[in-house]
């Protein structure tokens, strides 16, 4: 569970939004609709910790995740804007990398397979040995997000324009491994222009340029 | 935390030796910069042996240097930093691994290459040997110290020569004694105490510079 509270982000004296109330249950989904520019990546930043809110607090089941730092992104992956992969590595060693750094703890250990697997089921098990520097746009940001085809998933997922640059079969692939994430009582909080049937209980938040109340 | 631990190490060093170009780059400038000092102050074998190791200090210390900026900036532009940031391990941990990769890829080189010039300007194997652990005991402070003005500077426009401006002041401890124990192996003396300092600085550095680069890297990311 993700409560936000009187988040207020301010950016080089502009206001994006302020007053912003929202809690997402596990097993739905949070869109985060709006213009250019409206905050959306901000807020999707915040939500994880990598930038700090003017004022409010995000928490995680029930804790400010400040204070929780490393034991709230064990729960968390997070697919940015920009892929997060290594131009000079291969697919599989940029995933096994994404792997190793979520600390596999515990027994939870990749096996060997899992990697060329998440490729494979990407579309991308021909090139899993390819540098990614000789991929196209969509065959990267699908090496990006091979990382939430790997199991045991963290229960939260923050995606950023997740669908961009991928065809008709990357969105069919990715949008029903967000369904089977939601339907395992996963969060997803996602930003995206494309018109894709979100699954399960969609919860929209719809920012407005300058100020903008939780829906 | 191991595990996380050594797979940064292992990506960045993989990294390394996939862009051989950068590790070449900074190796050769440092050959260059030495093998320039000849060519300026004339070849007498005596004001050679004399300047030599001061020489080879300060061109590992601009080497080491010149290869900061890329420390940080290339995991920040494609967005593995933000990766780094958001894992389940303490940042300063992973950082320090970052430098740990840093310093085998140039510090280690420059070391070795070190060796050479001693024979080169005919140092005799005890100034030599002496030079060359300087340099393995100093160069890790260096690659800390380095991280901490990279990591400040990163995302500002001409970052480059900021780093050299912030970061020179604070190899200076580290100069002074790499260069000391030289002259007080020349002139007879022990070297142990200086050797000791630089091996003191390097350490301090490994625990305090990762918690500055960490809580940097954190605000340059907002």
């Amino acid at each position: 569970m993700l409560d936000v509270i009187n988040l207020e982000c301010v950016r080089g004296e502009r206001q994006l939004f302020a007053a912003l109330g929202l809690r997402i249950l596990p097993g739905t989904c949070l869109h985060v609709a709006g213009e250019n520019g409206a905050g959306k990546t901000s807020l999707l930043r915040i939500l994880v910790g990598l930038l700090e809110p003017t004022a409010g607090v995000v928490r995680w089941r029930g804790e400010d995740i400040r204070r929780l730092r490393e034991e709230f992104w064990r729960e968390l992956v997070y697919v940015g804007h920009t892929n997060g992969i290594k131009d000079d590595l291969t697919a599989l060693e940029n995933v096994r990398f994404a792997w190793a750094l979520r600390g596999a703890h515990g027994a939870a250990r990749l096996h060997e397979d899992d990697a060329g697997a998440a490729l494979q089921a990407l579309g991308l098990g021909g090139r899993a040995s390819t540098p990614v520097r000789f991929l196209s746009q969509g065959q990267r940001r699908r090496v990006a997000l091979a990382r939430l085809l790997l199991a045991p998933a963290p229960p939260l997922w923050v995606l950023d324009e997740p669908f961009v640059a991928l065809d008709a079969r990357g969105v069919a692939v990715l949008s029903a491994r967000i369904a089977q994430h939601i339907g395992a009582g996963g969060i997803v909080a996602l930003t995206t222009h494309q018109e894709v049937p979100l699954p399960g209980p969609v919860q929209r938040l719809e920012l407005a340029p300058v100020r903008a109340e939780a829906a | 935390m191991r595990a996380t631990v050594l797979a940064v190490l292992r990506r960045d060093l993989l990294l390394a030796l996939r862009q051989r170009g950068d590790i070449a780059n900074t190796v050769l400038f440092f050959f260059v910069v030495v093998a320039m000092v000849p060519l300026a102050v004339g070849p007498e074998p005596k004001t050679l042996r004399l300047i030599a190791p001061g020489m080879v200090w300060v061109a590992a210390l601009l080497a080491a240097i010149l290869s900061l900026p890329r420390l940080f900036a290339h995991d920040h532009a494609d967005g593995t930093l933000e990766q780094l940031l958001l894992t389940g391990e303490p940042l300063a941990v992973i950082v320090l691994a970052k430098c740990a990769a840093h310093w085998l890829a140039t510090g280690l080189p420059i070391t070795l290459l070190a060796a050479v010039f001693g024979v080169v300007f005919d140092l005799g194997a005890d100034v030599t040997g002496v030079l060359v652990a300087t340099l393995l005991l100093g160069t890790p402070a260096l690659s800390l110290l380095g991280a901490v003005g990279a990591s400040l500077t990163l995302g500002l426009r001409g970052g480059g020569v900021l780093v050299a401006l912030l970061v020179l002041p604070l190899c200076v401890p580290a100069l002074i004694f790499g260069a000391g124990a030289i002259d007080a192996v020349a002139g007879g003396l022990s070297a142990q105490g200086h050797l000791l300092i630089l091996g003191a600085l390097s350490l301090g550095a490994s625990v305090l510079a990762p918690w500055a680069i960490a809580a940097a890297l954190r605000i340059s990311l907002e």
